[in-house]
């Protein structure tokens, strides 16, 4: 099976594509210009992540937090990761790095806040 | 949830429709010993075709002799100058040209010219080219004669209807909105009922000055029935940085091809182009289209070979309430003792309203032998206009007021000291149009982009509502839909 | 009248970066003055990832990469005040600024750095036509609301433009409930990066119509619904019978950015039209002496690292102006933009004085692949550089060595062009 992406490591938008076999795994890829375009393709084909930022509910205010993945998940999880994170509340201050909701998904990636707030 | 006031009140005059007209004479029957309550079917007032015109104090060239058209045009453009010293409200003689792009339309202008002085206007006169690129250099080289109209002004229409209002109400005269009128009777005993949207009043006398629905209210009471023909015209508004380009109003002489496109400078610096002429069914489909849209940057560009499109701010259409009488329908209907018509008023209806609002209370007054006011105070001061300060003043007016160093609006400058008067303002402004038009925050270049989430927040601290229940013009035009997240419920019991 | 060295206009990314490599290059006495109550800029409200790759090769998100900024301003204890409106500037570089908290005050600045930014092009810009209802917002507007004030503007969302905040606004409308409905494009290629792309439309099936405009907008007072349509490629008038109706309650816009020039225009700086910012020389000064400008309002980046990096350059020229360093030596001869090029920056450059290398910074004017792009001057080619793909979305930044300036010679211009294949 042959599939398409384009790559997103920098502006550039490299074309890549890859010839994957039944069991999903990569037979052959071209049209990545680096490293990072390759790494990049090499996650795309099989297991593509993301990084996810969101809001989060903040004790006693209508104003939301910015939180982030603290590093890429499976991008199959992001609306399992958003749902989980509609029930949190976090409680003022808050610090930018700060672990909102550990090992969200129960992956091993945590929610940290991306700003301060007091 | 708003809330909903429901009046039953005995009063001595009650006036459907808060545009140009009804302001303007709320403001003289304040000028009598009278009680007065203003009707407004939108959720603020001049909401209908005083909002979207030209802006243009009409010498009176235009209508034909005799006409009411022309009796109170030139009548209410003598009013102008007076009525905007005592409003506080800008005007500008920058005088009219009525442009002919052909040599056979001198003779036609100079029917305008004698049109005029039979209609008593003063100082027209036809200039030649030279003259003509002298005054507008940027004028298409096309043109090669013009009607000079030196009684020919602009005002900003908003601006000066609310300047009405909030004078009238300074004097006593209850205003009213979202009070859609349903039904107007008279009772046995002589009194006028008037059914509205917020509630049932009675009074002994009624004027009508509802625009583009004036008339349904007439026609509710009387035999003299007329009918509202709605004329759609659509305009662009090109940026302030042109506001050097035309100095006078620059009418196109009416040809086969059409009455022709306006060109004018707005007292607020702008360039505004249009309008086109439109019959529709629908008096408040105030849709832009295509096609009109296209007409008016066509037809305009007669006059400026090279509108920069790059530099529009906005496109908007008004509707003119254009009526079968082809007149103004002034006075007391003939078979409605007390019901006072200002029925069928398009243009002039701006320039007319001065003359039209003291010739009515005028009659009112006379009617129900009503005493003159003796607080009546004419002068209204505008909210101070911190973009037209000077340092000096500036200073001093932050001094007094903190809320004048905060700029809600960078395009216009304008501070949140003059947006928080705009809404505790008799008559104030309860929506972010309201406050557009009363204090200009959002007209300007990046159109509210910058300022809605500001003004959103001070029309909700103001009136005590939660932003979402902040609107754009009322009823439905909400702005926002929900939180993504509320207080949690202990913070709800502490509100 | 307080007397400072360097003021600098805005406490944005542009800002915040030219303060510090100011502060860096040694100017001491500098303020910086910010309109809103914190610094950071439009950054506070850009919560997603993907800033940052250039500068500290990590992705982060807009806060996190202001906060960097806004950590080395506090470090070096460079002034600045917030909540603060500059509201006049004059061409000797008096700059008049109001707040709450000092009221009107009035700087005489030996230098000034203007870096305000750029703002949105609205609807009534574009004429479309329709009824002019609520529920219509620039997708920047949009964003403050959801990410700063966390209120939701509407649930059934069309999107005109592809730019980049309006692709990011397509992810996150769709993360806070909302159903994206489409992406219009007026044009037959985005506006905005490729990862934007990707990341923000194709992961959440968002359909994204090339050669697409919104032809009348539904709803007398919130916004019911817009009509789409297929545009001519080549005329972008719709073409009958390709309308489309579209439910939606919100109609946002991502259809372009003006630098905000209102305060050069007042210090008399003189603005090109191609870009709609200043015109500068390869110092980034602009046509009034000591005035200098970097950032969205210089020209509008695509990449905040690239915004930084110029606004860096302004505060370390505009620092060596102040000690009167400033190597401008001989004649100054224009950059031209040539085919392909828009709105190249700078739009002219010293010859013969700067031993240092020169950014030049362009937009392509269309989608050309295999090109070359090229920098001339007369009949000698100065520098060249292959490129797979240009697009209007990503900005070319190429660098001129003081060996290929040196050969400009006596030639009159230099010209920036693209030559396609």
């Amino acid at each position: 099976m042959k599939k398409e992406i384009t790559c997103i490591g920098c502006p550039m938008g490299c074309r890549i594509s890859a010839v994957l076999d039944e069991n999903g795994k990569i037979v052959s890829l071209e049209g990545y210009t680096c490293n990072v375009g390759k790494k990049y393709a090499q996650e795309e084909f099989t297991v593509p992540k993301r990084m996810v930022t969101a809001l989060v509910r903040v004790h006693g205010q209508n104003r939301p937090l910015s939180v982030k993945t603290a590093k890429p998940i499976e991008k199959s999880r992001i609306f399992d990761c958003l749902k989980q994170l509609e029930s949190c509340t976090v409680i003022l201050p808050v610090h930018a790095g700060d672990v909102v909701v550990p090992h969200v998904c129960g992956t091993d990636v945590d929610i940290v806040a991306t700003r301060e707030m007091y | 949830m708003q809330k909903r006031l429901v009046y039953n009140l005995m009063v001595d005059v009650i006036v459907i429709g808060g545009g140009a007209v009804g302001c303007a004479t709320a403001r003289n029957l304040s000028r009598f010993r009278l009680k007065t309550v203003l009707l407004e079917k939108a959720s603020d007032i001049c909401e209908g075709q005083s909002k979207a015109n030209t802006a243009i104090v009409h010498g009176g060239y235009d209508a034909k002799p005799g006409t009411q058209k022309a009796k109170y045009n030139v009548l209410g453009n003598r009013m102008f100058q007076k009525v905007c010293s005592e409003l506080d409200v800008p005007l500008k003689w920058n005088t009219s040209l009525v442009v002919t792009f052909s040599e056979d339309g001198i003779e036609k202008l100079e029917q305008l010219r004698e049109q005029g002085r039979q209609n008593g206007v003063p100082k027209l006169s036809i200039i030649g080219r030279d003259e003509l690129f002298r005054r507008e250099p940027n004028l298409s080289r096309e043109a090669c004669a013009a009607l000079l109209v030196e009684t020919g002004g602009i005002v900003c229409p908003y601006e000066f209807t609310i300047a009405n209002a909030e004078n009238a109400a300074e004097n006593g005269v209850r205003f009213c909105r979202n009070a859609e009128v349903r039904k107007v009777s008279r009772d046995e005993t002589g009194f006028w009922t008037v059914e509205s949207a917020a509630g049932t009043f009675t009074a002994r006398a009624v004027v009508n000055c509802a625009g583009l629905y004036s008339d349904r209210i007439n026609n509710m009471v009387s035999e003299e029935k007329f009918h509202i023909l709605p004329r759609r015209g659509e305009y662009y508004i090109i940026d302030k940085r042109y506001a050097d380009t035309f100095h006078a109003s620059i009418f196109q002489l009416p040809t086969k091809m059409g009455k022709g496109i306006l060109v004018t400078p707005t007292v607020d610096g702008t360039i505004l182009i249009g309008p086109t002429a439109e019959d529709i069914d629908d008096r408040d489909d105030t849709r832009t289209t295509p096609a009109g849209l296209a007409k008016s940057l066509k037809f305009g560009s007669r006059t400026w070979e090279h509108i920069p499109l790059r530099d529009v701010i906005t496109t908007f259409s008004g509707i003119r309430a254009h009526c079968d009488k082809n007149d103004f329908i002034l006075g007391e209907a003939p078979d409605a003792p007390l019901f006072f018509n200002a029925g069928g008023v398009e243009s002039p209806g701006l320039t007319s309203s001065p003359a039209i609002g003291e010739f009515l209370a005028g009659l009112v007054a006379d009617r129900l032998h009503a005493e003159p006011n003796p607080n009546f105070q004419p002068v209204r001061h505008a909210i101070p206009k911190f973009r037209e300060m000077d340092a000096a003043q500036r200073e001093k007016a932050i001094a007094s007021n903190p809320d004048y160093a905060k700029v809600v609006c960078r395009c216009e400058t304008v501070t949140e000291a003059e947006i928080r008067e705009a809404i505790r303002r008799p008559v104030g402004a309860r929506t972010i149009d309201g406050i557009k038009r009363r204090t200009r925050a959002g007209m300007g270049r990046c159109q509210a982009g910058f300022c809605t989430p500001r003004t959103v927040q001070i029309l909700s601290e103001e009136l005590h509502i939660s932003p979402l229940e902040v609107t754009k013009f009322g009823g439905n035009s909400k702005l926002l839909q929900s939180y993504l997240f509320t207080k949690g419920e202990d913070d709800h019991a502490q509100r | 009248m307080r007397s400072v060295d360097l003021i600098i206009i805005g406490g944005g990314p542009a800002g915040l970066a030219a303060a510090i490599s100011a502060y860096e290059s040694g100017c001491r006495d500098l303020l910086i003055l910010e309109r809103e109550e914190t610094l950071g800029g439009i950054l506070k409200q850009c919560i997603h990832n993907g800033f940052g790759l250039h500068t500290f090769h990590e992705e982060l998100t807009g806060p996190e990469y202001a906060q960097r900024y806004i950590d080395k301003v506090l470090q070096y204890q460079i002034p600045y005040q917030c909540d603060t409106m500059v509201i006049e500037v004059t061409p000797d570089r008096r700059v008049t600024a109001v707040s709450r908290a000092n009221g009107l005050q009035q700087f005489q600045a030996k230098a000034v750095i203007l870096a305000m930014g750029c703002r949105e092009r609205p609807r009534g810009a574009l004429a479309i036509p329709g009824w002019r209802c609520s529920g219509i917002y620039t997708a920047g507007t949009a964003q403050r609301f959801v990410n700063l004030e966390g209120i939701l503007p509407g649930k059934r969302v069309v999107i005109l433009g592809s730019g980049d905040i309006g692709l990011i606004m397509a992810r996150r409308m769709t993360f806070v409930g909302a159903k994206v409905l489409a992406c219009v494009e007026l044009m037959p290629y985005s506006s905005g990066l490729k990862r934007n792309i990707v990341q923000c439309l194709d992961d959440y099936n968002i359909p994204l119509l090339f050669n697409h405009t919104v032809v009348d907008i539904k709803g007398r007072e919130r916004l019911e619904g817009v009509t789409v349509a297929e545009v001519d490629p080549k005329t972008h008038r719709p073409i009958a019978g390709t309308e489309r109706d579209y439910d939606c309650d919100t109609l946002l816009l991502s259809v372009g950015l003006i630098p905000e020039n209102e305060l050069s225009r007042m210090a008399g700086v003189r603005l090109s039209p191609a870009t709609k910012g200043a015109v500068v020389d390869e110092n980034l000064e602009t046509s009034v002496p000591g005035v200098f400008s970097c950032g969205n309002v210089l020209h509008v980046h695509d990449l905040v690292d690239y915004v930084s990096e110029e606004a860096g350059q302004a505060g370390k020229n505009a620092a060596a102006f102040l000690r009167g360093e400033q190597k401008e030596t001989g004649r100054t001869i224009p950059v031209v933009d040539g085919f392909g090029v828009s709105g190249a920056v700078p739009q002219k450059i010293h010859v013969g004085g700067a031993d240092e290398a020169v950014n030049v910074m362009f937009r392509p004017r269309g989608v050309y692949r295999n090109a070359k792009i090229v920098v001339s001057a007369g009949d000698r080619e100065l520098y060249s550089r292959k490129a797979r793909i240009l697009t209007p979305g990503e900005m070319v930044n190429l660098k001129l060595r003081p060996e290929q300036l040196r050969r400009i010679g006596e030639a009159a211009e230099l010209a920036v062009k693209v030559e396609a294949s």
